[in-house]
């Protein structure tokens, strides 16, 4: 069961108590001391989350996912298929309007209950899906539109069919369109963003990150599994990974982190969706800017620059 | 460094390639005892079935290229960002495949001559840290990406990977954009790339700068694929079969240009160089490379 869940229950177990001395009109003295104990517990819980509990909230099934920022958008015109197999519904795109300005949207989409998560394979992109979003993201390039992606998937789909019709090429090929992208590139990690899946849509100008979403080289359970063939200590494999909105910022991996409400985004959706898209809106204000010689030199700079090494920033200091 | 001098200094250090130091060892693939000298003597390809030993770099260097070899990133070395430990900590794990493959890193790159063809060449190899790819790795194939398309020269890739390496978390991963965007840019300018996919090839590398070329050969038997076998399995609770994710089943499903023993590796690609280069600019273009053309 997710932690964080479970940690609601506990509240809102609370809260109930709280509010039935009230009625039974128990002195006010001890329904107030409660009431604080209930504000402290609160903020004890969601002040400093753990990378588990970040794991957890990212996956949490009230949070917003990418329909509901799509949701958001004047318009939107979903476009359908790779052209070769089929369309892969955990992968939406199409031609959309973000206040006034024309984008193309990319989104891996989860669902929200279990009979839509069976119908979005739970936001695991097939290579169909990665294939579709290459031709929109060349489309997007031509007619100068910039890409708006949002990033929710534990990891690219892992099935025969994936892998018989070439995971491999179809991410390769998403990253290949992002690097020739003539236009600016602003992604959202919505929630969670495990491995080459999520990264098939993360090579980007600007990459928002809501505090609490987690972003990873490997899902936590995929980690354990490799490194102690036991799935069932992803609690672990979390620790490690660095894998919050904190960490990644000081990596120079993100660059920028959304802020949420006590309890997580899904306490206050509507509010937490505007102000995501308003740092998407300004991002996109700021790269049209850019000519697309300039935003094509920026990004290859961004990524040329994580994770070079001490040795060689140290032997260019010499040389100088 | 020519290669001579390099591969003997870089030999001499290293120990036995295949398992310890074994007279005889025994194929995987038919249960044949080889006898060692016999095995390195077929480039560890088994006499009986054919199986293809997986190689280390040097041997495989020594395969492809004509003598010299001329190394580039040498002096870009690991660190531990994460300040990771799992069984044992990050750096120890290191110091361990260092010790045992005589690497420094799981990628050699450089420069080398390829039946006259000037060329830059990097190597993986599965026997440090699984070949995985961390920010070392990505380092260095993005230079020599930049490297040959500052000197206009062909390049190739021997891939070998376990896929992005853990121990680096998300810095791992932002090499499969850095490389790619090499790639884009060195396949933008008109130069060739051409990727061999060697046993195993999965994950991140596969995922990137595997698939991105404009020939993909893959060695025979090789086992290639995204996610790795396990993983499949665990998902869907299902036996795989058994040809599934090798070297064969991707070019039955149309995904690889050919599959070539390693006997006919090098033969292979001087094929590609002289179909898609000119043979006469290669004797201009060995002036790229100083270092070769003082040989």
């Amino acid at each position: 069961m997710n932690v964080i869940v479970e940690r609601e229950k506990n509240l809102a177990e609370l809260e109930r108590a709280v509010a039935d001395l009230r009625a039974k009109g128990v002195g006010r003295d001890e329904v107030r001391a409660l009431e604080r104990k209930y504000v402290e517990l609160r903020q004890d819980i969601f002040s400093k989350l753990t990378p588990w509990q970040r794991v957890n909230m990212a996956r949490h099934p009230k949070r917003p996912i990418s329909s509901d920022y799509l949701a958001t958008f004047d318009a939107f015109d979903e476009l359908h298929g790779d052209r070769h197999f089929r369309d892969d519904p955990a992968l939406i795109g199409g031609f959309a309007l973000l206040r006034g300005r024309r984008v193309m949207v990319l989104a891996q989409q989860k669902g929200r209950d279990t009979k839509e998560n069976i119908y979005r394979n739970f936001g695991m992109v097939s290579p169909e899906g990665y294939r579709k979003a290459k031709r929109l993201m060349e489309t997007a390039s031509r007619f100068g539109m910039p890409i708006v992606t949002f990033i929710d998937t534990v990891g690219a789909d892992p099935g025969i069919g994936s892998e018989e019709r070439c995971q491999s090429e179809a991410i390769a090929a998403c990253l290949t369109a992002l690097s020739a992208a003539r236009v600016p590139i602003v992604a959202t990690i919505v929630g969670e963003g495990g491995s080459g899946g999520a990264l098939a849509l993360g090579l980007a100008d600007y990459l928002i990150m809501p505090q609490h979403s987690v972003y990873s080289v490997a899902s936590p359970e995929g980690c354990a599994a490799i490194l102690w063939g036991d799935a069932g200590r992803a609690e672990e494999a979390a620790e490690r990974l660095k894998l919050t909105s904190d960490d990644l910022s000081s990596f120079g991996i993100i660059d920028e982190i959304v802020p949420e409400p006590l309890g997580g985004a899904h306490r206050d959706p509507v509010a937490f969706i505007d102000r995501v898209m308003g740092s998407i809106d300004a991002a996109l204000t700021r790269l049209a800017l850019r000519t697309p010689q300039e935003l094509f030199a920026a990004r290859y700079d961004k990524y040329r620059r994580i994770g070079q090494q001490r040795s060689q920033i140290d032997s260019a200091k010499d040389t100088l | 460094m020519p290669m001579p001098e390099w591969l003997r200094l870089r030999r001499g250090k290293q120990k036995q390639p295949i398992e310890e130091t074994a007279l005889w060892i025994k194929c995987p693939s038919c249960g044949e005892l080889l006898y060692r000298k016999d095995l390195e003597a077929a480039s560890s390809v088994c006499m009986r079935c054919g199986h293809h030993f997986r190689m280390n770099a040097f041997d495989r260097i020594d395969l492809i290229v004509d003598g010299d070899f001329v190394e580039i990133g040498s002096d870009v070395l690991p660190y531990d960002p994460l300040q990771w430990i799992d069984k044992r900590p990050y750096p120890l794990k290191l110091a361990t495949d260092r010790e045992k493959s005589h690497l420094s890193e799981a990628v050699i790159t450089g420069f080398a001559a390829l039946d006259g063809f000037p060329i830059a060449l990097g190597v993986m190899d599965f026997h440090f840290r699984g070949g995985t790819m961390g920010t070392v790795v990505g380092e260095r194939i993005t230079r020599l990406f930049e490297e040959a398309a500052a000197r206009k020269l062909p390049c190739i890739v021997f891939c070998a990977s376990g896929g992005a390496r853990m121990e680096e978390g998300m810095l791992a991963l932002m090499q499969m954009a850095k490389i790619t965007q090499a790639v884009q840019r060195f396949m933008d300018d008109g130069n060739l790339y051409v990727s061999v996919l060697t046993d195993p090839t999965t994950g991140g590398v596969s995922a990137s700068f595997g698939f991105q070329a404009d020939v993909i050969v893959a060695e025979a038997r090789a086992s290639i694929g995204f996610a790795g076998r396990r993983v499949i399995e665990q998902t869907i609770r299902q036996k795989l079969p058994p040809n599934f994710q090798t070297a064969e089943f991707l070019l039955e499903k149309g995904h690889i240009d050919m599959v070539v023993a390693r006997a006919n590796m090098r033969d292979t690609l001087v094929r590609i160089l002289e179909y898609t280069l000119d043979r006469r600019s290669a004797a201009h273009a060995i002036g790229a490379v100083p270092e070769l053309s003082a040989q």
